[in-house]
């Protein structure tokens, strides 16, 4: 390997005390570095020129505010997981999809859960009809989940399940085909979203009113701490609150706030920080704006270390380690010639690691049209395979720190976002978790990012913002795409399933398990978890497990705002 | 900022499209989709382009936007689907225009792959607006829904 002794910029000159300090901090940062794992590679140029792991000056990538990365070696110890988004259909063939993913090189799975299963209806609701298994795969039962992975080795694979209304549900259904198939709970590795609060901000799959969904997420991350250490209970998500609109800056700041939320919540649940925190992670957008891009992700690991270390008094590395999973933009794909799609995703993804992400998803550059084909969502593995083994992207960790405009760049987006958690602050008298729920009642996350696409839009409109394909260089051959079309009897056979399961089961245990779930629901000092696991084991379908907490919790109905 | 759904004239107002009166449409939701940066987007396009918005939002079904068609007298329907589920949410909503013996266009806005856009205008859609539908076209087809009708 090439050592790392040329961190030092030439003619860089430092004096006494600075001296010091940056001798220690390189010390420190050499023993960590020749602790961690190193990743079979030639950590050198094309050209041969060998590579130090890191270069400029401290605090460097492991070290506190964690600006440059979150770990010592970055990708010389390990690869981004590239972990791409599938669902659609039946259980059975996403499960097709998700073995052929690992087939080609995919180290980890993401699940997309059809419309009525992320709003916890079941697929014969009548509000189900037509979008079942469209946009996603339909989970209605245990029998769905144990078909969705079947043949895949629960303890060797780790999952990420983007669920949040019925989060819990999705999750003890996966717990409980990890027990029918001998994988027990503490063993299941992966990740759930799990993150309500950007439900009322952005995305709009809630279910239950803020206060009780924030119970039922603090109860997640209770018991997986508890029970599950290889699960992150929570992904706290800024990617649908930019997809809805918002800036760079108002994604980090909302989504940080709604981070900070959680753990407020959580503590005040009783849990110790350091307990939980270290289980925490967040997934971010990468959109098109480069360098932009770069500088929110540095800047968002720069505050969430300030923030848990000296306002919530976590003391333990990890809780103050910002990790995140990144997607490229979907709302950046154009339905016009759409291979250029292509280009967009790779400097997306180009973005996302040089800012340090730990996972990443690529769009397939069809998806403006409809889900990905097998072939594009093969190329969007490919793309980032590329970035990995052919630029060199990952041989230096935070190769652009140092860079004045990036460092500007860290800056700019820290002070945009303090002026929003200001603002929350003095919304929750103090408490960001009362300003979140304060800035969902009076339509602050709403207005703020809608005003952001209408921005957005009139300039795109106007011509005052160039997107090729759309109001420039629009000229092409005119050739055909070809998209993936969802098979039209999925409905039937998805509704063919569900009765199957409601015939076989023991209804009178359903029955039981659903009561003592509604009654356990109106005592807030219940973990709801293993109710739900009772119940999703006696085969009740998710619809029958979301009423139940309907019937304590209540709905909400967002108001409608323009 | 964001104003309250609705409009500002009272409901009742005698008013004709084809004199100069501003065209009402009602824009929605339809079913579990919860994508509405479109949606809200479009809205105030419309809004900026003269027309009056009557604005649903979330979670509609055929039932609640017909009603409020008929309580607003609005000229046309606009829907935003995002999810795939155009081939059924579609025509259901024109079948239950006809049904309630009304005449009122739907427009569709949304992601619709480009094999289903004679499927749904067979079905009676009126228009369907594509990602990178310009300001002026959105205006101008529901303008030109309304003239149809009228």
């Amino acid at each position: 390997m090439s050592t790392p002794d040329n961190h030092s910029p030439p003619g860089s000159e430092a004096h006494g005390d600075e001296n010091v300090a940056r001798a220690e901090a390189e010390a420190q940062w050499r023993a960590a570095f020749e602790a961690a794992p190193l990743r079979d590679g030639t950590f050198e140029t094309m050209s041969g020129i060998p590579l130090a792991a890191v270069h400029g000056d401290p605090p460097y990538p492991g070290q506190y505010p964690y600006t440059r990365g979150i770990y010592p070696s970055m990708y010389r110890s390990r690869l981004w997981t590239m972990r791409l988004f599938a669902g659609m259909g039946t259980a059975a063939d996403t499960n097709r999809r998700f073995k052929k993913l690992l087939e080609a090189g995919g180290t980890g799975l993401s699940t997309a859960f059809d419309m009525p299963t992320l709003m916890g209806r079941d697929s014969d609701d009548p509000w189900a009809v037509g979008e079942v298994g469209r946009a996603g795969v339909a989970v209605d039962t245990i029998a769905d989940m144990e078909d969705l992975f079947a043949g895949i080795d629960l303890g060797n694979v780790s999952t990420s399940m983007t669920i949040n209304g019925p989060a819990n549900i999705l999750m003890a259904m996966y717990i409980v085909t990890g027990e029918r198939g001998g994988t027990e709970r503490g063993r299941l590795s992966g990740t759930i979203q799990n993150d309500i609060l950007k439900e009322y901000q952005a995305q709009k799959e809630y279910i239950f009113p803020p206060r009780p969904s924030v119970r039922l997420v603090t109860d997640l991350i209770g018991f997986t701490t508890a029970e599950m250490p290889r699960w992150h209970p929570t992904s706290i998500s800024g990617y649908h609150i930019r997809e809805a609109g918002s800036t760079a800056s108002q994604e980090l700041a909302f989504t940080l706030a709604n981070g900070f939320a959680y753990v407020e919540a959580a503590m005040a649940a009783g849990m110790d920080v350091d307990d939980f925190a270290p289980r925490l992670s967040f997934f971010f957008n990468s959109h098109i704006d480069f360098f932009e891009e770069i500088g929110k992700y540095r800047a968002a690991r720069r505050i969430w270390a300030h923030w848990m270390r000296d306002r919530y008094g976590a003391k333990q590395e990890r809780s103050l380690q910002l990790r995140f999973h990144t997607q490229t933009a979907g709302v950046s794909l154009t339905a016009q010639q759409p291979e250029v799609n292509i280009a967009r995703v790779a400097t997306q993804a180009l973005a996302a690691v040089l800012g340090g992400t730990q996972s990443l998803h690529t769009d397939s550059y069809d998806e403006a049209l409809a889900l990905p084909t097998e072939k594009a969502a093969r190329i969007a593995l490919r793309t980032q395979q590329v970035i990995a083994h052919e630029t060199g992207a990952a041989n230096v960790a935070d190769p652009l720190g140092g860079s004045a405009y990036v460092e500007w760049m860290t800056d700019e987006m820290e002070r945009r976002a303090t002026e929003v958690f200001d603002h929350l602050e003095k919304l929750g008298e103090g408490s960001i978790l009362e300003g979140v729920y304060e800035g969902i009642a009076n339509g602050y996350f709403v207005g703020e990012i809608a005003d952001s696409a209408y921005r957005f839009e009139r300039e795109v409109n106007a011509g005052r913002r160039i997107i090729v394909s759309v109001n420039a260089h629009t000229d092409s051959d005119g050739s055909d795409t070809p998209t993936l079309r969802i098979d039209e009897d999925v409905e039937d056979q998805q509704l063919a399933r569900l009765a199957e399961v409601k015939q076989r089961r023991d209804s009178g245990a359903v029955v039981d398990a659903l009561e003592t779930l509604a009654a356990d629901a109106a005592d807030p000092t219940i973990n709801l978890m293993e109710p739900i696991i009772e119940c999703v084991r006696v085969e009740a379908t998710e619809g029958e497990i979301v009423n139940a907490l309907e019937g304590v919790f209540g709905t909400y109905t967002e108001p409608a705002v323009v | 900022m964001s104003g309250p759904a609705g409009r500002a004239a009272g409901p009742g107002t005698e008013r004709d499209p084809q004199l100069g009166q501003p065209v009402r449409v009602v824009l929605a939701k339809l079913g579990l989709d919860g994508h509405d940066r479109g949606l809200k987007v479009v809205a105030r396009m419309l809004r900026d382009a003269g027309l009056e918005v009557i604005y649903l939002g979330l979670r509609q079904t055929a039932e609640s936007i017909l009603l409020a068609v008929e309580q607003e007298d609005a000229d046309v329907i606009g829907l935003s689907i995002h999810n795939g589920g155009h081939l059924t949410l579609a025509p259901r909503m024109v079948e239950a225009v006809r049904t309630a013996g009304l005449d009122t266009p739907v427009v569709v806005g949304g992601i619709v792959p480009e094999l289903d856009l004679e499927r749904l205008r067979t079905a009676g859609v009126f228009a369907v607006l594509g990602p990178g539908a310009s300001a002026t076209e959105v205006a101008h087809t529901v303008r030109a829904a309304a003239a149809g009708r009228a």
